[in-house]
């Protein structure tokens, strides 16, 4: 299915006369996250885990857009790990583009809660917003709920910058 | 005598902190509490004389994860009820910040799922805090032993909330499975993801 999206992406991309930047939202599962998130370089990766009708995690979208800009030229890769259903994929790409965001997203189905959560986070109980710093192929720090402004996002980035 | 205050004073704030931050944990014993019911009625688990137990959900109107869970809970009272663990399912959502779980709004839902458990609204927030509830659903599964509630599973209702139909592991019916069968619960809390509960600001 993947394969076909993508493909029709690129299809939709050269046909279209319009150009501005569409945001394709393809689906992960586990080792597919671990692949892009667990790198042996020295970006440091920012990677939220929200949803559509996550309130809270949608309010703060905006901080991790603002951040996307901001540290475009600096090694941190800021990633949206979307927790909607498999079969909103298309809707969660339609919610990021009519906003205009621009950030990376995928969207995570890994089966089993109870043991991804745990592979992913041992401290997280599985509420979102959370928020993930790696480097180096590491987890190295973790926030649960949301941020209260852009300060706070920065401070915790900068946490291990 | 300074010390002494200061200590028992961190003794007093860390346990406080701790009871906060954590709520019950599996062998703990609960707290009978008494809520409305969307009947307007008050409901207390003293209420249930004859049962062996009780499988009592967090839940909510508004949050998708809760709404997937709606049809699955229904058949767990179905199944479980006679056997002596009613569900008893609980909204501590604030409702100024979320309408659409507001008592009202329980009772429109209630009706529309054709609820057969009662449908509780925590208002003040304090029985979601007493248990360390964080999320929706949120399942507490209790045992009575003597005059005592003992918690004896935390956590999801199952392992799949997009698709009932590709559920392999129905953890919450194998806890209660098992104490029906007088043996202990092999999996005893579990993690899922989840709305959070909207505390009050």
């Amino acid at each position: 299915m993947n394969y076909y999206r993508q493909l029709l992406f690129i299809i939709l991309c050269t046909i279209s006369t319009v150009s501005f930047a569409q945001t394709f939202v393809p689906i992960f599962d586990l080792p597919q996250y671990q692949n892009r998130v667990l790198q042996k370089n020295d970006t440091l990766y920012v990677v939220n885990f929200w949803a559509t009708w996550c309130k809270p995690c949608v309010e703060e979208l905006p901080l991790f857009q603002t951040a996307t800009i901001a540290y475009k030229d600096k090694p941190v890769k800021i990633i949206l790990v979307s927790q909607d259903a498999k079969s909103r994929v298309f809707g969660v790409e339609q919610f990021l583009n009519m906003r205009k965001y621009t950030t990376e997203c995928f969207l995570l189905s890994a089966g089993n809660p109870n043991i991804w959560i745990e592979k992913i986070e041992p401290k997280w109980s599985g509420t979102i917003p959370a928020t993930i710093l790696y480097k180096n192929g590491e987890n190295v720090n973790f926030h649960e709920g949301d941020f209260a402004d852009q300060k706070a996002l920065e401070d915790f980035i900068h946490s291990k910058l | 005598m300074k010390k002494l205050v200061l200590s028992l004073l961190a003794i007093v704030s860390f346990t406080l902190f701790s009871m906060a931050q954590n709520g019950y944990k599996v062998g703990d014993n609960i707290k009978d509490f008494s809520l409305q019911n969307i009947d307007g009625k008050k409901v207390s688990l003293a209420d249930y004389k004859d049962s062996k137990g009780f499988i009592i959900t967090f839940t909510c109107n508004h949050c998708p994860y809760a709404m997937a869970y709606e049809d699955r809970i229904l058949a767990l009272n179905n199944k479980y009820a006679k056997a002596g663990y009613p569900v008893i399912a609980i909204n501590p959502n604030d409702a100024i910040q979320y309408p659409e779980d507001n008592f009202e709004a329980m009772q429109v839902r209630a009706k529309e799922k054709k609820f057969n458990f009662p449908y509780l609204y925590d208002e003040s927030q304090n029985i979601a805090k007493q248990f360390g509830a964080i999320k929706t659903p949120h399942v507490f599964i209790v045992q009575k032993v003597g005059d005592k509630f003992v918690v004896q599973y935390i956590g999801a209702i199952d392992d799949n909330w997009e698709k009932a139909a590709d559920v392999k592991e129905k953890y919450a019916e194998s806890a209660i499975d098992a104490l029906l069968a007088g043996k202990p619960v092999a999996t005893t809390s579990t993690k899922a993801i989840g709305c959070g509960i909207k505390w009050k600001k």
